[in-house]
């Protein structure tokens, strides 16, 4: 029996491929979440917004496997080959699929108001939603990909929005200062404020959240308040399995990280055989490449996996894509289009090699220029 | 083989341009995907099956004949 322990894109890639390439024994995907695999990308987009019915997030998986959802996988013994469920039973499995992706990263302060939300299931962003719609001020804790994706939603529904972080400008973790000085002014042209370069340093309210306080000294009123800090990758489950867990769960260039034990997507971390060091990449493309490459390793077709990353981001109408790796201190350049007209694509170096394409609004130049990745500059 | 594309899922990846490109296209203005060809030859069937798998929107469906 191969045992899957996550449903969700990774979970569901591993069992299709393991179908498609043969596999015709037992399959079981264990999945704490009560939903059928669904696609998170759109959460925090089209049903935030609500220009989806929450339903059209559901992803396709008419695959012949039992699915036991709403049970948590709580433990696990490698040599015996046995996981342990939130039910108190046991699975014994010949090998497995580990598919636990992240979680949403929290305050440590302020989590029982209520109006304070995280956003990374589907009962989240309904619920957030739901708030959303009556609330007068938000503020979004985190200028990441997330917290600028929600603040365009956000103001686009009418709200007031402060977004707050302690980086000096938005996403500069993905993509750097230069990028990240383009995306403050995007929102700034949108009528969101970005309280950039000052921490949290607690949330105030009695009950329910009205402001959230500033290390300035400020205080911003809120109803609502969505805490978009990243995330954390679930392997509370695997204390003490003997599992290595530096970067979430670490593997070998072929997905592995014991015998008969794989890991994919948010949750794992490899290295890279072009880039030589450990990675994690919490994007939705390597979700579906590196759940198919783990499950060939597991019917013994494994090959070492050294993808291109693949991620985009959509904020009010710019579309942001990028294909590679951005390191801290890479140097950005404009190739093609035009910064004033909104629509260009910048090639990003590091120790004398192109390392990514960033594109924005211009799609077909910034597919071509992928090619580029790797050669000297 | 028949080809159906969801452009209201397309996040305009381009990945199945990458692998087909005589079968895939993107619109210029938002990358959103373009068919070219809804009855592909043989010869570009594992191309297309393997863009179909890729697709980080999952908005390829195949109708296999
Ligand atoms: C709001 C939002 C917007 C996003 N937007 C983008 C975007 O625009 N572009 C992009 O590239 N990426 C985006 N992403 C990231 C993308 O969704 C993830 O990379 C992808 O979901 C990872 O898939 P996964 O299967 O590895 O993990 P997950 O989707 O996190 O799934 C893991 C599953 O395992 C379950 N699980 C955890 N622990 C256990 C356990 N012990 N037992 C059983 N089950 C368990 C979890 O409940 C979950 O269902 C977004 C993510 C979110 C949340
Ligand atoms: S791979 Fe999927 S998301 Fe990307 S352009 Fe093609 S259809 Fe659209």
């Amino acid at each position: 029996m191969i045992a899957v322990v996550g449903a969700s894109a990774a979970g569901l890639t591993a069992v299709q491929t393991l179908r498609r390439e043969g596999y015709d024994g037992p399959l079981t995907v264990v999945g704490d979440e009560e939903h059928m695999p669904y696609d998170r990308p759109p959460l925090s987009k089209q049903v935030l917004s609500g220009v989806w019915e929450p339903a059209k997030v559901t992803l396709p998986s008419t695959v012949d496997a039992s699915w036991m959802l709403g049970v948590r996988a709580v433990g696990l013994d490698v040599p015996g080959r046995r996981l342990a469920l939130s039910t108190g039973d046991d699975l014994a499995y010949e090998k497995l699929v580990i598919a636990t992706g992240v979680s949403a990263r929290r305050l440590p302060f302020g989590s029982d108001l209520a109006g304070v939300h995280t956003l990374r299931t589907l009962s989240d962003a309904l619920a957030f939603k739901a708030e959303l719609a009556a609330a007068k001020s938000v503020v979004i804790v985190g200028a990441g990909f997330m917290g600028s994706e929600v603040a365009a939603v956000a103001s686009g529904m009418g709200a007031d929005v402060t977004v707050v972080d302690p980086l000096p400008a938005p996403m500069i973790r993905q993509f750097g200062p230069w990028l990240g000085g383009l995306v403050a002014k995007l929102h700034a042209d949108h009528g969101v404020r970005m309280r950039l370069g000052v921490g949290v340093t607690g949330l105030r309210g009695d009950g329910r959240v009205s402001g959230v306080e500033l290390a300035d000294g400020v205080v911003l009123p809120a109803d609502v308040v969505l805490v978009a800090i990243g995330s954390v990758p679930n392997t509370d489950w695997l204390a003490g399995s003997g599992l290595s867990l530096t970067d979430g769960v670490d593997c070998d260039s072929l997905c592995r990280a014991a015998p008969n034990v794989v890991a994919a997507g948010d949750v794992a971390s490899w290295t890279h055989p072009v880039h030589g060091r450990r990675i994690r990449v919490e994007h939705r493309m390597n979700a579906t490449e590196q759940g198919m490459a783990a499950a060939r390793t597991l019917l013994g077709k494994g090959e070492p996996y050294a993808p291109i990353p693949y991620f985009w981001t959509d904020q009010y109408d710019v579309k942001i894509q990028a294909y590679g790796l951005f390191p801290e201190d890479a140097v950005p350049e404009v190739v093609a289009g035009d910064v004033g007209a909104g629509k260009f694509a910048v090639l990003y170096r590091h120790d004398g090699r192109v390392t990514g394409v960033v594109g924005w609004n211009l799609p077909r130049d910034t597919r071509q220029l992928r090619s580029r990745i790797g050669e000297p500059a | 083989m028949k080809v159906v594309i969801d452009q209201d899922k397309c996040v305009g990846a381009g990945q199945c341009v990458l692998l087909a490109p005589e079968v895939f296209d993107q619109r210029d203005e938002d990358g959103v995907v373009v068919l070219l060809q809804e009855n592909p030859p043989a010869e570009l069937h594992d191309a297309v099956r393997q863009a179909a798998q890729v697709c980080p929107a999952l908005a390829i469906e195949l109708a296999e004949s």
